[in-house]
């Protein structure tokens, strides 16, 4: 096979997998409702419950406490938005249409790819929602429009770190049963971070821990794009590439286990 | 009680416990989920308690409340999978054709969801003490933990009943667990009412029965004996309790009829 038709026959089965990924989710509430209502019902908790924390002594962000709490719960969202599909994944294995793609593939890259471009579109539908939301609720943007830009460019990164995890799970797993080992990880992983106040006010083993945490540099710059505060911009970007880089190999890894195992 | 009635019940009591207590499955998540949410959270709100106005300056005594809440949510979850596995494989069927009575089957259930729930009550209030949450009553505030744990656990169950035996699928219940996460997450769970300044949110958390169920709780850890919070929180963990048996009796005499 030729390179080119290799490349135009990964890009058909990506496109194919986009189409009916994205007709399934807006035909089917219970998996559109839940992926927007979790980072609502986050914002509202921590954006609205927590809002106190934005008089603690030492608490100093520039664009509010809804702003800076709207940053972790895009980037959380974006990530999840990943992870859902690599529910998809699984659920595909399971019910036996994941195999019958395999054979049907003329480039099983293009399986990959396609899950990614699911992921990637899930994630705009939902993150058009939640900032819609954010902006009705009052949040303020000190940021310009390339700063906006970064900060829609991270959460597109995100969605690839999570989608990337899940997707190697789900190809060597192949069952919904694997779910827990998906989310886990990147749930403590984004816990483990400063969540509810600036790194500075965290004290004892969550503040070393949060120091070495990737998620914190994601954070950093997301609350600094927001607010127009630029920190750790550079940091977070070249994190999110290396983790792109490290976690398609999982995932292409994981089409081969798959291969395998089919 | 009579004397078969009894043993029916202590029958199902004893196969409800232990259906859960060997089921690893089960059981890891009503530890781990709640310990390493306690400690992210206690941990990442620490700050919190330089708020003017919070009760207390240990966070962690604050935040062990919740843990309890998480607990009684998993027994809904366990009890209605478990319940939803017996309709499912056909043991239910098989169990209404014998003489036993139906108000039997309910009570064995939940009597083994009260001693699992007592049982996990004890495991939060060892747990938050290794994390250094201190009990403001004293040791009689264990037994008003394990007391309150227990009937809360027992009032989520007797909702997970009726979710199993309305549905009969087990995925169908393990659906419920977000819906009823999101009374956790807009209750007084990260900070006191008082400091909800946002007025809605103030508003739903105090119209939130979970709000006062947690703040019961709570009380044993930072104010001592307050009746008040006491008898609130009891008042809602037996309200779901009730809600929760005349929705699974319905669901019962409703699953009866179509077997």
């Amino acid at each position: 096979m030729s390179s080119e038709h290799s490349h135009s026959s990964m890009y058909a089965v990506a496109r194919a997998i986009l189409w009916r990924g994205l007709h399934t989710y807006t035909r089917r509430p219970d998996l559109f409702i839940p992926s927007l209502v979790f980072p609502l019902v986050f914002f509202a908790s921590f954006a609205g419950g927590l809002s106190a924390l934005g008089d603690v002594p030492g608490f100093k962000f520039p664009s509010g406490y809804t702003a800076f709490q709207f940053v972790f719960v895009m980037l959380q969202a974006s990530m999840f938005s990943g992870l859902f599909t690599g529910f998809t994944i699984a659920f595909d294995f399971e019910s036996g249409f994941a195999r019958r793609l395999m054979l049907a593939a003329g480039n099983r890259r293009g399986i990959v790819l396609g899950y990614a471009f699911v992921a990637l579109s899930r994630a705009a539908i939902t993150l058009t929602v939640v900032t819609g939301v954010a902006l009705i609720a009052g949040m303020q943007i000190g940021g310009g429009g390339i700063d906006l830009f970064g900060l829609y460019g991270l959460a597109a990164l995100l969605v690839l770190i999570g989608y990337g995890w899940a997707a190697g799970v789900a190809f060597r797993f192949r069952s919904i049963q694997a779910g827990p080992l998906m989310q886990t990880p990147v749930f403590l992983i984004l816990f483990l971070a400063p969540v509810y106040v600036p790194l500075g006010l965290l004290k004892g083993w969550i503040h070393t821990v949060a120091s070495v945490n990737p998620a914190t540099a994601f954070l950093g710059a997301g609350r600094g794009l927001i607010s127009g505060v630029h920190a750790h911009t550079l940091l977070a970007f070249a994190c999110a590439a290396a983790l792109i880089l490290i976690f398609t190999v999982w995932s292409l890894a994981g089409l081969r286990a798959a291969e395998r195992a089919a | 009680m009579s004397a078969g009635l009894s043993t029916q019940v202590w029958a199902l009591a004893r196969r409800s416990t232990l259906k859960t207590l060997r089921q690893p499955f089960q059981m890891f998540p009503v530890i781990f989920f709640p310990a390493m949410l306690l400690a992210v959270n206690a941990s990442g709100l620490k700050a919190a308690t330089l708020l003017p106005g919070f009760p207390t300056h240990s966070y962690i005594s604050f935040a062990i409340a919740v843990a309890f809440i998480q607990g009684g949510m998993f027994s809904l979850i366990n009890t209605g999978t478990n319940l939803a596995a017996d309709i499912e494989s056909g043991f239910f069927n098989r169990l209404s054709l014998t003489p036993m009575r139906r108000a039997s089957l309910l009570a064995g259930i939940l009597l083994g969801v009260a001693a699992l729930g007592a049982i996990q009550s004890a495991a939060y209030i060892l747990i938050g003490a290794a994390f250094g949450a201190r009990i403001a009553t004293g040791a009689g505030g264990v037994i008003v933990l394990i007391a309150l744990g227990s009937l809360a656990a027992t009032g989520f169950g007797a909702i997970g009943c009726f979710a199993a035996l309305r549905t009969g699928s087990g995925e169908a219940v393990q659906g419920l667990f977000p819906l009823f996460f999101v009374f956790i997450f807009l209750s007084s769970s990260n900070l006191p009412r008082n400091l909800l300044k946002t007025g809605w949110f103030h508003t739903v958390a105090t119209w939130n029965p979970i709000s006062y169920l947690i703040e019961g709780f709570r009380s044993i850890y930072i104010l001592g004996w307050d009746a008040t919070a006491l008898w609130r929180a009891f008042a809602v963990a037996a309200g779901l309790l009730l809600v929760g048996l005349a929705l699974a009796a319905s669901g019962m005499r409703t699953r009866l009829q179509r077997t």
